[in-house]
């Protein structure tokens, strides 16, 4: 193996989700320092989606966060920053992109596939093509990644990760590398913070369809009632779907809605915003409701005999109670 | 969640690697906590990966009774569905169920073969074969 050609010096930090630690890993090796939950709060990543005709393998897609690259472009707009973006036709521009930007020193976010990455564990690989990672050097023929989601920094050969760039299909990455360009240096909380929490409450109590928002949740929880009336394996991969979305899929735990706690907790410390922090208690609590919720939802899927469609629908209900109600408490008293 | 409730149920198939939840210490402040695993988690999980196994299992033993061709067990032994594998080909969903039939695929020309093949990550060769 050849000695290492280029690494830039970047520090690897463990993060909650890919897209928001991606984010905010980017713009600190930029000189901006941002927190997760802050990317998170500040880019709009919140939200709760429930699509009954777009189907993921078969089951109908439900999401705790916003489409994949909706938060670094919200952040981009909010932060006022250039997005830097490129795609390509084939592999092996991608890949001498890739490397031409490692040559000169770059840090660049890559959009990939999760099944194409070795150092998954093989449980985990599954063909979700939105994954987000950055890499920061090349030693031979492995590139350094820094996934946030893993504790320590990753490893990837070369035609492992040309492979994760560019598969086709659903949310094709097309071997999408990125980074951003004239980063400020300071961020106004007190301008950008009410106005990136205004946009997540409409989003979440102010959409005329039922599919987004706290009336997605209450649609959901409708709909897991009515599936006692179908096939019982159905009913459990569907429920199985949701769980895993909320919890497996790098989440920080409880849908994002820990991280949107902790988003909340930091705006009120920097803007000394005491209705801030009283949110950010509600939302600890929120959260905790979706954990009770991922728990019921895991024993309804192992446990065939007790299928409690009812608790489970009700368990859904107190987390859209409990959001509607934090969101209207913001939105009074920003 | 309380630093103290951030699960931490052993998922050896992590291979030491833990992920980050975010919880709040005594004092309230927000931090996150590596977490080992959770059981709810690794319920949900396993259902999911059996899911693919069953089905792949399934395909299987119709490719040995000749109701189906292998590519139907190596979409299913790869995470893929119908849907999936037609996007990845770029192929039509009609074209690619024909393709589950054997009479079908046994018929398939080189150039097919090689695009499933590199779609599931697997050779020619490989493709052809059943388990």
């Amino acid at each position: 193996m050849n000695a290492p050609e280029k690494a830039a010096v970047f520090e690897h930090r463990h993060a909650g989700h890919c897209e928001t630690g991606v984010s905010a890993g980017l713009l600190r090796h930029h000189g901006l320092e941002l927190s997760e939950p802050m990317a998170l709060g500040l880019g709009n990543g919140l939200t709760f989606v429930h699509l009954p005709f777009f189907k993921v393998g078969g089951l109908p897609l439900t999401s705790y966060r916003n489409l994949p690259g909706a938060v670094y472009k919200t952040l981009a707009k909010t932060l006022g920053f250039k997005l830097h973006r490129e795609t390509f036709r084939s592999e092996a521009a991608g890949m001498a992109a890739l490397d031409a930007h490692l040559v000169a020193g770059h840090v660049v976010g890559l959009q990939t596939s999760v099944f194409w990455l070795p150092y998954f564990p093989p449980t985990m690989r599954f063909h979700f093509n939105a994954h987000n990672l950055i890499v920061y050097g090349r030693d031979g023929t492995d590139y350094l990644v820094s996934d946030p989601v893993f504790e320590h920094p990753q490893r990837c050969a070369a035609p492992d990760l040309a492979k994760a760039r560019f598969v086709k299909g659903a949310l094709a990455p097309k071997g999408l590398l990125y980074y951003p360009e004239r980063v400020p240096a300071a961020i106004d909380y007190a301008r950008v913070v009410p106005r990136a929490i205004r946009r997540t409450a409409n989003m979440m109590l102010r959409t005329p369809l039922p599919i987004i928002g706290v009336r997605a949740i209450r649609f959901l929880a409708r709909r897991i009632e009515k599936l006692a009336q179908g096939d019982s394996r159905y009913a459990r991969l569907f429920v199985g779907q949701i769980v895993r979305m909320q919890e497996e899929i790098g989440t920080g735990g409880g849908g994002f809605r820990f991280m949107y706690a902790a988003f909340l907790q930091e705006a009120g410390e920097r803007l000394n915003h005491a209705a801030l922090k009283d949110a950010s208690r509600q939302m600890t609590e929120t959260g905790d409701a979706w954990r009770a919720f991922a728990l019921a939802g895991a024993k309804f899927v192992k446990d065939k005999k007790s299928q409690d469609f009812a608790g489970l629908s009700a368990a859904l209900n107190a987390c859209a109670d409990r959001e509607e109600k934090v969101f209207r408490f913001l939105l009074k008293n920003l | 969640m309380r630093k103290t409730d951030v699960p931490q149920d052993a998922r050896p198939e992590y291979g030491g690697e833990r992920r980050a939840l975010y919880a709040v210490d005594d004092s309230g402040r927000y931090a996150t906590v590596p977490s080992a695993g959770w059981r709810a988690d690794a319920i949900v999980n396993q259902q999911a990966v059996e899911e693919y196994g069953r089905l792949a299992a399934e395909a299987l033993q119709r490719a040995r009774e000749g109701s189906a061709s292998a590519l139907e067990f190596h979409m299913y032994d790869r995470r893929m569905e119908l849907e999936t594998l037609a996007q990845v080909t770029g192929l039509w969903r009609w074209r690619v169920r024909r393709h589950l039939r054997p009479a079908h695929f046994a018929r398939l020309s080189p150039e097919l073969m090689r695009r499933y093949a590199d779609a599931l990550g697997i050779t020619v060769e490989q493709l052809g074969k059943l388990p």
